[in-house]
């Protein structure tokens, strides 16, 4: 009983949440380009989810495209006059907008995936590194930083050039990337709750220090995280999107957005724009939306930014 | 600063010798450049000529002792493709690299700069809002989907500009340059414009953010007490104090400037090493790309190098070597 | 702003316009390859091969349809089983001035495998000659050890060089300009690497004549970057226009298309070897026995695969359906062949009698940077397949991957192209269909491993058949019964199409090569 009492002090910061929470999404829509933003990213996230149900077709059953209904204009029917093509097919006579639909669904989730093991292992090792200090934390700090001083692209290329292609390979060069991001946010945050009462507080009461970090300091470096994760899952997918179209990523077999660009591009000036054009405006939104929102994230849970 | 230089380019050392390892590694596992190269109906006795000539045989340590001896000596090897010097294919192309780095990077000055200055005068204003929208847009953009689109508008239907290659170059100091030519301008402006987009709008933020800072300080209510015109204190006394900041990023930016050609260089059939490594990794001409890699990483560790100790006489308060 | 643009804009464009008129007797040319090096005999491949053709001659030339004509030799004669002789041409001069002679021959062939560092020889061109006799400066023969009735094509690969500027030449040599005098219709002026080759023409040349004066060759390897600069007027002429942008260019009145067929066959390679091959499983995923050890499996894939289908919405149009591994009207093509129709009922019936009435499950695999649409073809076959109940699926990768895993045999059915640059059947029956023997060099790309003696007899024998009527009935007889056991699955072969300013005329080549000496303006 007498643990209970002192845990709920130790959390003080923690039952505030809740109405700082609230606080935070009042003052999230009120911005009206970011709220839509967040409208129109949900609404990504959900049809990539359930593509497969709500999809007019599975691109990848070989049973039920054709080629003879390969690159057919937007709002054609199939050759069989069973479907229609709201925004044409492709080369391979597959539905524009099921390849899309799909195509989201590998996209975020490469930059989803990949950003979340590297949020995981940056943490891990941002925590590790300030909670052990000394020369431990120095050198894995400078690696960090000598990591992060050079531009993602340049990183990914050498790790591509070094695995070869696929899908594990690309998360894993994404993870690779961005780790380093995550390891010094956390590092730095954790070097400043450590000053503070609560963390003091928690000392007191004798908490094994392991604890404190992970049910005590981690949880306030969340806003933080949560931020720097949004801008990070889009730049991952711009990433994936460069790396598939330099040929450096995606196998054909299973197409990104990117892929999906790069399969087009090369139908854009004879006319099938649609090919490349409605997969490009896909990534465009979707990345967009998820910048307005991270941006809005900012600046309501960052009250440092604030200004 | 002795102690911190030395130790910084032992670093760096480690950094390139770790790296040449891995891709070379790498490379090695994941083909035999000879399966591309030979012509398909070579004998296999052919086949193994060929391997043997350029050393493909070797075990792979092997290899790479050949590869560190030479690279000590500042010989990367020789193309498998092109049979001449890595380092000397590869600084053919650095020029044109360059050229368009630094024409992107001045595009981006030249209009971020401003631009970003009236964003943060303006900030609730709608020029202002706009302007922060398009670098919202700038940001979110995939270089090479703009690249795509930027060919698509003023080459094919707009047929104002070429759509790819250098055009006319003249010699600059010895160097071949196209910025002096009408026909190399006109084939310059689509790429520059397409790397800069991303640090246009990076300058913009930049600006802004340091002009919104500067007028909340006492200088400017001063200045402006006095009675000098907004534009004198905006244009003289705020831009003074928020160029060096601005410029130093934008400097630290500069690598990445030419890491990123590499995809302006793709679309836009720039003649420059970024497309040269992107061939040669489908050929896997390994001389080029280690010697690609350890180049732009040496770039950078000078560049990271010089940005630091700039930084350290410009503002006394950081100390060389301290740990940030 | 915009006006003035504008303004700036037409300025240039005028500019531009006026240099090109100082030099109206420039071609410039988009080609999708560059030369890795000028030295015309360190890397068999086309890119170099066509720019040595502007630089160099050969003792044979093709004519555009592959054929031997009188090159740098004017008339070539077996002598007697085992002994060539070759008649030079007169008074031809290289680029310096100094006179052509059976020398420069014999310092060429002795040259070649001997290029250091070299990822692709001519060696193979060569290697049948055991002595160089130098008759007189005019006359050259050449002795072997077997018949070699394939001799004189195998002068028709590679071009001749001047010992006078190729003795101890290097690449760098050739590169530079220093070592690449020739006696060929151009002279190099400068190669801008990545950006342009330059030649002027060679007034003293032997041959034709020239229509132009100088030649820009650009390397734009970008197929859509090509077109652009060709609809911007950038380039005159650009080569491999792909099959997509075909159909508006032809819409565009300031252009002109040539169309050619080419020798590039594209054809799937099966496994027709070992007991259990690496990518086939039953519908349930468990190992089974080798279906494509059966001929009637093979024949079955063939019949399922929409050739015209493929030809018609994949290449758009740009493909002719094929049945044997060059077109018809080449040594050693068979007449009775033609190519497999379209048939997914006898498909099924095929695969029920060889006992898969429910199919298998089976992985197609090919490169997607490597021939043209290559990653959708394989798509399109995984699909005709699967729709006859062999489910399949596809694995395309990049070049610099897949040759060696498809050398390595790992695996069952993969697509493959193939350019008969001799122009003549034994070179690809050697090549493909031949069982593997590394010690003969035979079967080198046979990487299904198929294997008939009686297709090897016969090809062999033609191989020391001199005579050229016996020659080419064996050569017919071997891909007849080869392709009737479908030891390979021709698709189709590729259609090369040039695009060109109007008021030019190309007649493009089966070879693919764009040489300027035969582009003319008509006027």
């Amino acid at each position: 009983m007498a643990e209970h009492t002192q845990e709920t002090l130790a959390q003080a910061p923690a039952v505030h949440d809740e109405s700082l929470f609230l606080q935070a999404v009042k003052e999230f829509f009120e911005n009206r380009v970011a709220a839509i933003g967040l409208v129109i990213l949900i609404a990504m996230i959900a049809v990539a989810l359930f593509a497969p149900y709500i999809a007019p077709q599975n691109p990848y059953d070989l049973m039920s495209i054709d080629i003879m209904d390969g690159k057919l204009a937007p709002g054609s029917k199939s050759f069989d006059e069973s479907v229609t093509y709201w925004i044409g097919t492709d080369s391979q006579g597959r539905d524009m907008l099921s390849s899309i639909l799909y195509g989201l669904r590998i996209s975020l989730g490469v930059g989803v995936v990949s950003t979340i093991i590297a949020l995981i292992i940056g943490a891990i090792i941002g925590l590790w590194a300030a909670y052990i200090g000394g020369k431990t934390d120095t050198v894995i700090m400078r690696i960090v930083d000598l990591q992060l001083s050079f531009p993602a692209i340049l990183v990914a290329l050498i790790l591509l050039a070094i695995l070869g292609k696929g899908v594990d390979k690309i998360i894993l060069a994404l993870i690779l990337v961005q780790w380093a991001y995550y390891a010094r946010a956390i590092r730095s945050n954790v070097l400043v709750e450590r000053g503070k009462e609560y963390v003091e507080a928690a000392k007191c009461l004798a908490l094994p220090q392991r604890r404190i970090m992970f049910s005590h300091v981690l949880p306030n470096c969340t806003p933080e995280l949560i931020v720097i994760s949004t801008v990070k899952v889009a730049s991952a997918i711009a990433l994936e999107a460069t790396l598939s179209f330099l040929g450096l990523g995606m196998p054909i077999t299973e197409p990104s957005l990117g892929l999906l660009i790069s399969n087009g591009f090369k139908y854009l000036q004879s006319g099938y724009y649609w090919i490349s054009f409605y997969p490009g405006v896909a990534l465009l939104v979707l990345i967009v939306s998820i910048n307005l929102v991270g941006d809005r994230l900012r600046d309501v849970l960052n009250p440092r930014l604030k200004r | 600063m002795l102690a911190f230089l030395i130790r910084r380019i032992s670093q760096s050392a480690v950094v390139l010798l770790v790296m040449s390892l891995l891709v070379f590694v790498g490379v090695f596992y994941i083909g035999n450049p000879i399966d591309i190269l030979i012509a398909p109906d070579a004998t296999p006795a052919e086949y193994a000529r060929a391997v043997h000539e350029l050393g493909l045989d070797k075990p792979l340590w092997e290899q790479y002792t050949i590869f560190l001896k030479g690279a000590l000596h500042g010989d990367f090897g020789n193309s498998f493709v092109y049979n001449e010097p890595a380092l000397k294919v590869i600084l053919d192309r650095l020029p044109a690299t360059l050229e368009l780095a630094f024409t992107a990077m001045f595009i981006a000055v030249i209009f971020g700069i401003p631009l970003g200055m009236v964003a943060g005068m303006k900030a609730n204003h709608w020029i202002g809002r706009n302007i922060m929208r398009f670098s919202i847009l700038g940001f979110s953009l995939p270089t090479f989907w703009v690249g795509l689109m930027l060919i698509i508008i003023f080459s094919v239907h707009l047929n104002w500009l070429p759509s790819g290659g250098r055009g006319e170059t003249v010699m600059l100091l010895g160097i071949p340059v196209s910025f002096l030519t009408l026909g190399g301008l006109a084939h310059l402006i689509l790429p520059a414009t397409n790397l800069a987009l991303f640090k246009t709008s990076l300058a913009i933020r930049l600006t802004r953010a340091g002009v919104q800072e500067n007028m909340q300080m006492d200088y400017v209510k001063f200045a402006r007490a006095k009675g000098l015109s907004e534009t004198r204190v905006i244009g003289l006394h705020v831009m003074k104090n928020i160029m060096i900041p601005v410029v130093t990023v934008l400097g630290m930016e500069f690598g990445s400037l030419i890491a990123f050609a590499v995809v302006t260089e793709t679309i836009f059939a720039w003649p420059g090493m970024g497309k040269l490594v992107i061939d040669s990794i489908g050929v896997l001409d390994r001389p080029i790309i280690v010697a690609y890699l350890l180049i732009t990483v040496t770039m950078f560790i000078i560049i990271n190098l010089i940005v630091d100790i700039l930084y350290s006489i410009l503002d006394p308060r950081v100390r060389l070597g301290q740990e940030r | 702003m915009r006006n003035k643009f504008m303004a700036l804009v037409t300025v240039c464009m005028l500019l531009l316009v006026g240099a090109s008129g100082a030099f109206a007797q420039t071609l410039t040319i988009g080609l999708k390859g560059e030369p890795t090096s000028l030295d015309p005999h360190f890397h068999n491949v086309n890119a170099n091969n066509e720019q040595a053709i502007y630089v160099f001659d050969k003792l044979i030339r093709q004519d555009s349809r592959q054929k031997l004509m009188p090159g740098l030799a004017v008339s070539w004669t077996p002598v007697n089983d085992k002994l060539w002789e070759f008649k030079l041409r007169e008074g031809v001069t290289f680029h310096d001035g100094s006179p052509f002679t059976a020398e420069d021959v014999k310092f060429t062939i002795e040259r070649i495998p001997t290029v250091p560092n070299s990822p692709s020889s001519y060696t193979g061109m060569v290697n049948a000659i055991k002595k160089i006799e130098i008759v007189d400066p005019l006359t050259i023969r050449f002795h072997t050890d077997a018949p070699a009735p394939l001799l004189p094509r195998n002068m028709a690969t590679f071009n001749i060089i001047s010992k006078k500027y190729g003795e101890g030449a290097t690449t760098a040599d050739f590169n530079s300009g220093k070592a690449t005098i020739g006696t060929g219709p151009y002279k190099l002026v400068e190669w801008k690497r990545g950006d342009s080759i330059i030649y002027k023409r060679n007034d003293n040349y032997w041959g034709e004549k020239l229509p132009w004066d100088t030649i820009i060759a650009k390397p734009i390897t970008n197929d859509g970057t090509r077109v652009a600069a060709l609809k911007s007027g950038d380039v005159d002429l650009i080569n491999f226009v792909p099959p997509a942008d075909v159909a508006h260019l032809s819409k565009d009145a300031k252009l002109t298309l040539a169309k050619s067929p080419s020798t590039r066959l594209i054809y799937l390679h099966l496994d027709s070897d070992r007991e259990y091959t690496p990518m086939v499983t039953d519908n349930n995923g468990n190992k089974i026995k080798n279906p494509l050890k059966d001929a009637r499996v093979r024949k079955a894939i063939s019949k399922a695969i929409n050739r015209k289908a493929i030809a018609a919405r994949i290449m758009d149009g740009l493909a002719v359906p094929a049945a044997q591994m060059l077109p018809d009207g080449y040594e050693g093509t068979s007449k009775t062949l033609k190519p497999e129709a379209y048939d997914p009922k006898g498909a099924k019936a095929l695969l029920a009698e060889a006992g898969y009435p429910e199919g298998f499950k089976i992985t197609i695999h090919g490169p997607n940077d490597r021939y043209v649409n290559d990653g959708d073809i394989a798509q399109a076959i995984a699909q005709m397949l699967t729709k006859v109940g062999i489910k399949t699926e596809v694995n395309t990768m990049p070049k610099s991957v897949y040759f060696g895993k498809a050398s390595a045999l790992e695996f069952s059915l993969m697509l493959v192209g193939w350019a008969t640059d001799t122009g003549e059947h034994s070179n690809c029956l050697s090549a493909l269909l031949h069982t593997y023997d590394k010690d003969k060099g035979f079967g080198s790309a046979n990487r299904g491993r198929y294997s008939n003696p009686k297709v090897d007899a016969l090809l062999e024998e033609a191989l020391v058949t001199v005579d050229p009527k016996k020659h080419n009935e064996l050569l017919v007889e071997a891909v007849e019964l080869g392709l009737g056991d479908v030891g390979i699955i021709p698709i189709h072969y590729q259609v090369n199409v040039w695009g060109m300013k109007k008021g030019l005329n190309y007649n493009g080549r089966t070879d693919g090569y764009t040489l300027p000496r035969e582009v003319s303006a008509a006027k």
